[in-house]
């Protein structure tokens, strides 16, 4: 699939009110409308600041990492054994969301939602799992006002945290959306820029796991 | 607490003594005035209505592009008082008229209103009024959002401009470095504020960012092809890109510095192994992307109005939009030319010092493409080509001393001297305010139906351009004097007086510019000629092929477009008989029923619970900021669950309007 960038060629033109929608063969419902494909758009626009706002941490964590001041290092802190456990449920739960696009791609709305509401509770659990290791490392007196080095860490992992929490709310609104007005092209959109959303969710994970404790292991 | 220990607390609290000043009180006084007229008026005229249902709920980029510029030329007064201030200071150094804590705050707001509250929202003043309709597009790519970017932008400036009446002002440079920024170093609320309002501001600015980007991209005429689209739709385009990817870092560094001071992190804490300098390289991350963020849109201007009024193309559009995107991508690897004395080394100081030198060469590249155009044409001399004029030999001399600081060794001499402050003010004014000044001439007929007197807005030029020269001129030598920034007065002895009354001198007459230029604006929406033809300059681009004002829908029938200069081909081509409305050769069998963004007022509640939302977070209320947060929360839901977002105009209404326009046979 391409980017849905539009080409430079032929822009697409604001659809008049009495034309029926252009749906053209074989595009998905989520693209069938034009107002709907733009979002989309703006959507893809939207991770790319997310991404750079992710950097911009990935590379403050990087610098602070050597600073640890009187607190523990990565090394001493961080035991894989959560961040694995972590790592699966998120990895899952993507999988699970493309389980729901592409049933929703053949109309099948009631699986849509099963998926869905499948990646919801493991996106729970993952955040429960985060908490919980947030809570132990707290309890030991590492918080993020111990050391700078803490303070990048907690920094990084709870902005992703957080944007797990605001995916979860997000799409329980869309799900309720769909129950009550079905897939038409406005849901249909909305389940597929959360699919977006989630996927880009997972691919930060994959660096923080990558950096931040594997690093740690390997430093 | 108990209830008599409460209110003490809640009074000092509130108003410390930094608000209590005769200059606080004054501005008190002044906005109190200025309120309470304005509620008289909306009510002896019934006018409350009126304001809700065509205003703060409008979804219309037009009328949203109003609403920023009114907001921009506030800014720019309260900035300019701020600027008066500083320099009659200055000025009376034996004397001053405001203490050294008072010095400190003003030049914090001045420098970030002019920039963030005064700049940017002039920049989307001038997107939102133009960008759709040169492109050909009925609106912007997400009319809701927009409404979202300026509500947010609104109770952000609002909430900025609180805190030297309730809480104190922040005093620790637009900049904000720690360790200043320090809770320890700097208790009370003033930094909290900027903190804050700039988070707020720049979430809306990174929705218009997209909006504007997705708008370019996708919404333009069938036929505009890239290659085709006009200048200052490639600026809007440099500059979208530019927001996205300029804001995230600065977003991460106010963030830390707020944390730092609310949650007690130790992200610039020196004890616990913080380091400050993060924050100063995050920050011109930003920094640096951010002036060409507001010096882009201001070439788009140039390059629209040289062309019109000089009766000619534009001299080498593809090299004009080639130089464009290299200044935006080059604009990235320079950031750390503000800070060659932090020590960093020979080599990175010598790889900034030429990234920075190189964008002179896209720059002066631009600045021939001008100057070509101009070359054998048949120039009007009109307020908006003036400002086009005094800006060439302006910025050109503010980039050469721009040069001069990207030369190492010469920086180390004049940082952060007078010489800076002359430098920035080079480009910032001779580049940014002109530019805007310039579309603000250009465009201002299409905006509101009638153009700006023209002798008047000479006078404002004038004396804008010769006062910006006494002004900054003499700062030059200060710096060469070695008198640095940020100094709220001066001992006697170092042969600055002199130059210092003469710079006040200048700033007054730019003041007088100032007011001219108000002045300009009452008068003429009484008496300026209306512009019934639409196209008043004879331009090029599309918008002139609209009625003054637009209609809500812009176009009754979008265009079709064939080249660059799509206007201006359509007159020559005879597919028009000439001027105006006659060149389009509307149909009523072209005309059919349009879908149109329906207003809302979530936007504005959504905006007013950030402004609750950051009150809390300012003061450390955290009820309060829960109740903002909770609205934020309400005011998403309700957009999320609202699929009712279209009314459709029929055929008949709109044939109405474009008749009642002469645009039609009626
Ligand atoms: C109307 C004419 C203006 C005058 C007379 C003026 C004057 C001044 C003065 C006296 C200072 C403080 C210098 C110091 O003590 O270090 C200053 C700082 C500054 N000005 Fe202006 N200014 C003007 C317009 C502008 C504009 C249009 C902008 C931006 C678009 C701007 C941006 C700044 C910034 C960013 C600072 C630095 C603040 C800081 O040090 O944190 N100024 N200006
Ligand atoms: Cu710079």
């Amino acid at each position: 699939m391409s980017l849905p960038l539009g080409t430079s060629e032929e822009p697409l033109p604001i659809r008049f009110a009495d034309e029926p929608a252009h749906h053209l063969a074989g595009v998905p419902l989520e693209f069938a409308d034009e107002e709907q494909s733009l979002k989309i758009t703006g959507f893809w626009m939207v991770l790319v600041t997310d991404l750079l706002i992710f950097a911009s941490l990935f590379a403050s964590y990087a610098v602070y990492r050597p600073m640890v001041a009187a607190g523990p290092s990565g090394a001493q802190l961080f035991g894989l054994g959560s961040a694995i456990a972590e790592t699966l449920f998120l990895l899952t739960s993507s999988f699970t969301v493309g389980i729901a696009v592409w049933y929703m791609r053949r109309g099948n709305q009631r699986a849509m939602i099963g998926w869905i509401v499948l990646t919801l509770l493991l996106g729970a659990g993952f955040l429960g799992l985060e908490l919980h290791e947030f809570a132990v490392d707290i309890a030991r007196g590492a918080s993020w006002q111990t050391s700078a080095f803490l303070s990048s860490f907690f920094l990084l992992v709870s902005t992703h945290g957080a944007h797990v929490l605001f995916g979860i709310l997000w799409a329980v609104g869309i799900v309720v959306q769909v129950l009550r007005r079905g897939l038409n092209a406005v849901t249909a959109r909305k389940v597929y820029t959360f699919s977006l959303y989630w996927h880009f969710l997972d691919i930060i994970w994959v660096f923080i796991f990558t950096v931040v404790y594997l690093g740690a292991k390997i430093a | 607490m108990t209830a008599p220990a409460f209110v003490p607390y809640l009074l000092h609290t509130l108003f410390p003594p930094n608000t209590h000043r005769p200059t606080e009180i004054g501005a008190d006084v002044m906005m109190g005035l200025g309120m309470g007229y304005l509620v008289y008026w909306l009510t002896r005229h019934r006018k409350w209505g009126w304001l809700w249902r065509d205003w703060l709920t409008t979804v219309d980029h037009k009328k949203i592009g109003t609403m920023y510029l009114i907001a921009a030329i506030l800014m720019l007064f309260r900035g300019g008082v701020d600027a008066l201030m500083m320099r009659v200071n200055l000025a009376m150094p034996h004397a001053p008229f405001i203490g050294p804590e008072e010095y400190n705050e003003v030049f914090t707001t001045h420098g970030v209103i002019m920039i963030f509250f005064m700049a940017m929202p002039f920049i989307f003043a001038l997107f939102n009024a133009v960008i759709p309709l040169m492109i050909g597009a009925r609106d912007v790519a997400f009319p809701r959002l927009n409404a979202v970017s300026f509500w947010l932008f609104a109770f952000a400036a609002a909430l900025f401009n609180l805190a030297f009446v309730v809480g104190g002002a922040p005093n620790v440079g637009w900049t904000a470095y720690p360790p200043l920024t320090e809770l320890h170093f700097n208790p009370g609320v003033g930094t909290n504020y900027l903190l804050v309002s700039l988070l707020i501001s720049g979430i809306g600015t990174t929705i218009t960012g997209i909006n504007f980007l997705v708008t370019v991209l996708r919404m333009r005429a069938p036929g505009m092809t890239l290659m085709r689209m006009p200048m200052f739709a490639w600026a809007a385009l440099n500059t979208s890109v530019l927001i996205l990817f300029a804001f995230p870092p600065l977003t991460v560094a106010l963030l830390m510095t707020l944390l730092d001071r609310l949650a007690h992190t130790a992200f610039f804490t020196l004890s616990h192994g913080g380091m400050p300098m993060m924050y100063v390289n995050l920050f011109w991350l930003f920094g640096h992307p951010e002036v060409y963020i507001v010096a882009l849109p201001a070439y788009g201007v140039f390059s629209e109005v040289v062309p019109t009024f000089s009766g000619k193309r534009l001299f080498g559009y593809t090299s004009m939009v080639v130089s464009m995107a290299a200044i935006m991508v080059l604009s990235y690897g320079v950031w750390a030319h503000h800070f060659f004395t932090m020590g960093a080394g020979a080599a990175v100081n010598a790889f900034f010092g030429i990234s920075t030198m190189l964008i002179a060469i896209p720059t002066g590249v631009k600045i021939f493409n001008w100057i070509f155009t101009m070359w054998g044409g048949r120039i009007r001399f009109t307020t908006a080509m003036l400002y086009v004029m005094g800006f060439i030999p302006t910025f050109t001399i503010g980039g050469a001393t721009g040069m001069f600081l990207a030369t190492v060794p010469a920086d180390y001499q004049v940082h952060n001297s007078y010489f800076l402050v002359a430098h920035f003010h080079n480009v910032l004014i001779g580049g940014t305010v002109f530019g805007l000044l310039a579309g603000m001439y250009y465009w201002w007929p299409k905006m509101f139906g009638y153009r700006l007197d023209e002798r008047q807005g000479k006078l404002a030029f004038w004396l804008f351009l010769i006062g910006f020269w006494i002004t900054f001129g003499p700062q030059y030598l200060l710096g060469f004097k070695g008198m640095p920034r940020r100094m709220w007065t001066y001992p006697a002895g170092h042969g600055w007086h002199l130059l210092n009354v003469i710079s006040t001198a200048g700033a007054f007459v730019m003041g007088a510019g100032f007011l001219v230029l108000v002045y300009n604006v009452l008068w003429s929406m009484r008496h300026g000629e209306r512009d019934a033809s639409g196209d008043p300059w004879n331009g090029r681009t599309l918008e002139w092929s609209l009625p003054s004002p637009a209609p809500e829908y812009n176009f009754a029938r979008i265009p079709t477009v064939s080249s660059l200069d799509a206007w201006w081909a359509m007159k020559q081509t005879g597919q028009g008989r000439g001027r105006g409305a006659a060149a389009l050769r509307l149909r009523p069998q072209d005309i059919h029923a349009i879908e149109l963004p329906r207003n809302t007022g979530y936007p504005f509640f959504l905006g007013a619970a950030f402004f609750v939302l950051g009150f809390g977070l300012v003061f450390s209320w955290w009820v309060i900021a829960l109740l903002g947060l909770a609205g934020v929360w309400a005011a998403l839901a309700y957009a999320w669950f609202d699929h009712d977002q279209h009314k459709h105009m029929r055929a008949d209404e709109i044939r109405r309007i474009e008749a009642s326009m002469g645009r039609l046979p009626a």
